[in-house]
């Protein structure tokens, strides 16, 4: 009897076991399922709907998306993004690995240099976007400080030119993360094995050879993760937008994200603002779902 | 009679506000942009007046984009079926609200007791009771076409007031001449739009406003008229400093008050940052119309629109404050400090500024003749939809992207576009 | 952790060390620029500014901008400076950078440790969803808010930061243990030790350093976020960088730049603290776990 008891009790115990991490798991389970997933439903679903200010659920069909291509903002909008992000994107890997780099030389300061490089991803554009817009304009900022020290024929007007705006996104996105980036490259050359890179100098190999054959190619995963981290802030970079050029001069640097907020909330035409945003929603699982399918696929 | 007439009113709104008052806490919530410095200073005087009658003011103050982020705000508040009591808004907001149903609250009960209809000009009505109701209480009145000017740089440039549109363009390039910013202005696209509406009165009066910014008249939008608009805003581009693109307003002003500009063309709230700089109006700056509008306002008017309360005692609290907001003492208190003039055209201005008492004066006249005219720049003479399209095409021609006779048929496509 | 600390096996030239400072020097002015010029701003009277001198350092220096930032400027329509809205941001990144960083933590043990048939899709789910664009959430999630009676509340920004950190602390946490022996804890288990109780007794004693990385992470995003505190926070929940905003976005009336400048820093003064003091942690918790892949 006792010992019937013992079993059923240690049979009930596995089987609590059994479920008790599908227990745990659930509540962030059913979260995505209801906050992601079902909102992106139902912004699929706004996308085919004339809603305007709240809202609404008559059926246009594809009406929503003939418009948004129609629009000529749109258009460069997305010609915006491309430029910004590959830009945004190669040149912080650039500085981020040099910076890795160089810093693992036993440099003297590391501890004081580190924090400096890494801070501005602390803050956010709402904090620093009067200061960038100070030092890019040429009244007030660099430019005016250059000719105040007698470099007179100095030029950085390009926030106030159209064709160039875009690229001073990019120099205050790249002061942004850049840093981080750095650290991410950091972490990956402290977790190379020493002895590999001390049998490769015995063999003579120099130091530029050093880094091209085996270091860089030894960073593999924190180059991918630092491509993805990049890529999902340069679709989503907002606050930055707003915070220093406002999409002007004239348009010139809207992005995809602040189309969508300013159709959505401002102007009312919260339809033509969802179908922009499947279409970014779509950008971003082409460059996420290879990336996650890979992370699940190598850890098999 | 007026006495006995504002006695019959207060008792009226007293009654009706101590039947409800009983039953539940009296509370506003109150939505609003005003969130700094003087504006949100002047807000305080009615919060305090109303907590004299016993009402507690839940602040909510978001600022951003000239409302647009309260107004996102906005309607997160309303789908999670909990609005704000009082929200502040502008122009087509409110009839794009209105047009939501049953989410608003009706005042009618307060105008009539007080007398609105009477003492709020038409064109204001316009907006706070669209078919019939009232729904939202008008706080004041900003006019847009303004011109202020540094006195000193003018007194030694030997530049009189400028009366004409051809005199205002010699005196910005006698200015420009001597070496000075003969334009203040900021690069975003509303404080074009400002200048725009200047514009378009400027060159075919409050009719041809009228026809092609509020009726929206595709041949008024695209005509030669237009055409000519646009020629007068390339004009002023010529005399605005390489610099502009996103410069704030307020740094323009600055430009003004620290003898580096002459001119801007902005709406009244600029004369704040004058007065703030310690500067007085008449001896160190002139206020005047943009020349070529004089006769003609064009307006802004925040209003606090009232959403519908199920609670009893916030729909008796949303009475008391919709009639406090209408009352002549919080309307000089709030307007002096404002920059803006009030919002009923029956009180006394004597507690203005020069500058305050002139808008007063001219505001009156513009309401008796029928020229007081909604502001596109600021979204009270079509749709935001609408608004923002021509934002576009102003700004792209502003900038250099079209030339003239291209801007007014971009124009009429993307209204058309917008619609 | 000692590997953290283990210097490069290189050896480098006079000329190129030389080269490396310059370089490195370099980028630390860059990166320090725009914050010098906050700093500078802050500390002067707002006639040195208008006047046209913003990228001068001050000639009369003042802490006035700094007291009226933290304590009496207009913020609404009370003149509380940015003092309440500091404790309503700490009310509420605290318990969403507990809670998400906990339940990544169990997520992260459980997708590793007690696998079960369908678990990478589960995670794959949960990964896609820290890169949605959260503009689009912010219609029917004010909706959801508003049905559980949680609208304008603190506890429903807690909510909202958890749902949307829960990806990416989940996403570090796997990693991080997938690199962790699982025979530890199948011994474990054959002793008889149970779900939470190796969680709690092997698991989390080894997980300091993806704990930091995590915690900078959510601390930095919550603590900044603008778009969620601004659309769904009442005005007891409303957090620092909505009124930062409210002090800075003022439309039509006079800015005080200075003052601007000095809520700014103090409103970044906690998120700066963190990567600061824990900085050096960060670099060896990412190479602990995340950038490993």
């Amino acid at each position: 009897m006792a010992v019937g008891q013992t079993r059923t009790e240690r049979d009930w115990r596995m089987r609590l076991q059994d479920w008790l991490p599908k227990l745990v798991l659930s509540p962030s389970v059913a979260m995505t399922l209801l906050f992601v997933y079902g909102f992106i439903i139902f912004t699929i679903y706004l996308s085919f709907t004339g809603s305007k200010m709240l809202p609404s659920y008559d059926w246009v069909g594809f009406d929503n998306y003939r418009r948004l291509f129609g629009l000529s903002a749109w258009t460069t909008a997305l010609i915006n993004l491309a430029i910004f992000a590959s830009l945004y994107v190669t040149i912080c890997i650039a500085i981020g690995l040099s910076l890795a780099i160089f810093l693992d030389q036993k440099i003297r300061g590391e501890g004081m240099l580190r924090p400096i490089y890494l801070y501005p991803m602390a803050l956010s554009f709402i904090v620093t976007g009067t200061a960038w817009k100070w030092l890019l304009d040429p009244g007030i900022g660099i430019e005016h400080t250059m000719h105040l020290w007698g470099w007179e024929t100095f030029r950085f007007d390009w926030i106030k030119n159209r064709d160039y705006a875009i690229y001073t996104l990019v120099l205050a996105a790249v002061w942004q993360s850049s840093g981080f980036v750095m650290a991410m490259f950091l972490a990956g050359l402290r977790g190379i094995d020493n002895e590999i890179l001390k049998a490769a100098q015995i063999d003579g190999a120099s130091n530029w050879n050093l880094y091209r054959r085996i270091v860089i190619p030894l960073l593999r995963p924190a180059f991918l993760s630092a491509f993805v981290i990049l890529a999902h802030l340069a679709i989503k970079s907002y606050d930055l937008v707003i915070a220093l050029t406002g999409g002007g001069p004239g348009r010139a640097t809207e992005l995809p994200a602040t189309f969508m907020y300013s159709y959505t909330f401002t102007r009312n035409q919260m339809a033509v603002g969802a179908s922009s945003a499947v279409i970014m929603l779509m950008g971003i699982a082409a460059i996420m779902v290879p990336y996650i399918y890979a992370e699940l696929k190598e850890k098999n | 009679m007026r006495v006995y007439k504002e006695m019959k009113a207060s008792v009226a709104v007293a009654a009706l506000v101590l039947t409800a008052a009983t039953a539940n806490a009296q509370e506003v919530e109150v939505l609003h942009w005003w969130t700094a410095g003087g504006e949100a200073s002047a807000l305080n005087v009615l919060k305090e007046n109303l907590q004299a009658q016993g009402i507690t003011w839940r602040d909510m103050p978001v600022a951003g984009g000239g409302g647009e982020a309260a107004m996102t705000a906005l309607r997160a508040r309303v789908t999670a079926g909990d609005a704000p009591t009082a929200v502040q808004m502008l122009g087509f907001d409110i009839l794009d609200w209105a047009e939501q149903g049953e989410v608003l609250a009706d005042l009618n009960e307060v105008a009539e007791a007080e007398n609105w209809d009477e003492v709020i000009p038409e064109a204001l009505q316009r907006f706070s009771k669209p078919d019939g109701k009232w729904i939202a209480a008008p706080v004041n009145v900003h006019s847009t076409n303004w011109v202020w000017a540094n006195k000193s740089v003018l007194d030694e440039l030997g530049i009189e007031q400028p009366g004409t549109w051809d005199e205002f363009i010699a005196a910005l390039q006698k200015v420009q001449d001597s070496g000075k910013v003969a334009l203040a202005h900021g690069g975003q696209p509303w404080q074009e739009a400002t200048i725009f509406d200047s514009a378009v009165l400027a060159t075919g009066g409050a009719e041809f406003y009228q026809k092609s910014m509020i009726d929206l008249d595709p041949e008024a939008l695209g005509g030669e008229e237009m055409v000519q608009v646009f020629d007068k805003m390339a004009q002023l581009r010529g005399f605005v400093d390489d610099n502009f693109s996103g410069r704030d307003w307020n740094l323009a002003s600055a430009m003004v008050i620290n003898n580096e500009a002459a001119f801007q063309i902005m709406g009244d709230w600029a004369k704040g940052e004058f007065l703030n700089a310690g500067k007085v109006p008449g001896q160190d700056f002139l206020c005047f119309r943009v020349p070529g509008t004089e006769g003609n306002v064009t307006f802004n008017a925040d209003q606090f629109v009232m959403f519908a309360q199920t609670d009893e005692g916030k729909q008796a609290a949303q009475k008391t404050m919709a009639s406090a907001i209408e009352s002549p003492e919080f309307q000089i208190a709030f307007n002096k400090v404002k920059g803006s003039v009030p919002a009923r055209t029956d009180v006394s201005g004597d507690e203005l500024d020069d500058c305050g008492k002139l808008g007063m004066q001219q505001l009156a006249e513009a309401a008796e003749a029928g020229t007081l005219l909604g502001s596109m720049g600021h979204g009270h003479a079509n749709p935001a939809a609408v608004k923002n399209a021509m934002y576009d095409v102003i700004t792209a021609h502003f900038n250099g992207e079209y030339d003239s006779a291209t801007a007014a048929e971009e124009l009429v496509n993307a209204v058309e576009a917008a619609q | 952790m000692s590997v953290a600390t283990q210097d490069s096996a290189v050896r480098t030239g006079r000329i190129t060390r030389t080269f490396i400072y310059v370089f490195l020097i370099f980028f630390a002015l860059f990166y320090l620029l725009p914050f010098f010029v906050m700093v500078i701003n802050s500390l002067k009277p707002l006639g040195e500014i208008t006047g046209g001198n913003m990228m001068a350092l001050p000639q009369d220096w003042t802490i006035q901008p700094w007291l009226s930032a933290w304590s009496t400027a207009q913020i609404g329509v009370e003149a509380t400076g940015l003092k309440p809205y500091f404790i309503n941001s700490i009310l509420m990144v605290v318990p969403a950078v507990a809670i998400s960083t906990m339940l990544g933590a169990l997520n992260g043990y459980i997708l590793t440790k007690w696998t079960f048939p369908g678990h990478k899709i589960l995670f794959g789910l949960m990964l896609f969803s820290c890169f949605i664009p959260f503009q689009i959430v912010l219609i029917p999630m004010a909706r959801v808010l508003g049905e559980l009676g949680l609208s304008g509340s603190t506890t429903g920004l807690i909510l909202v930061h958890v749902v949307y950190g829960v990806g990416f602390s989940t996403l570090y946490f796997r990693n991080y243990y997938a690199a962790f022996p699982t025979e530890l804890v199948r011994a474990a288990m054959m002793d008889g030790a149970g779900f939470f109780r190796i969680f709690w007794r092997i698991m989390l004693p080894v997980s300091g350093p993806i704990a930091v990385v995590c915690i900078i992470w959510q601390f930095t995003n919550i603590w900044n976020d603008f778009l969620f505190g601004a659309s769904f926070a009442g005005l007891n929940a409303m957090p620092i960088t909505v009124a930062l905003n409210n002090l800075v976005q003022s439309s039509t009336g006079v800015k005080e730049y200075n003052v601007h400048f000095a809520g700014a820093i103090l409103a970044a003064l906690p998120t700066l603290l963190v990567y600061i003091v824990a900085g050096r942690y960060f670099v060896r918790g990412l190479m602990a776990g995340s950038v490993k892949g």
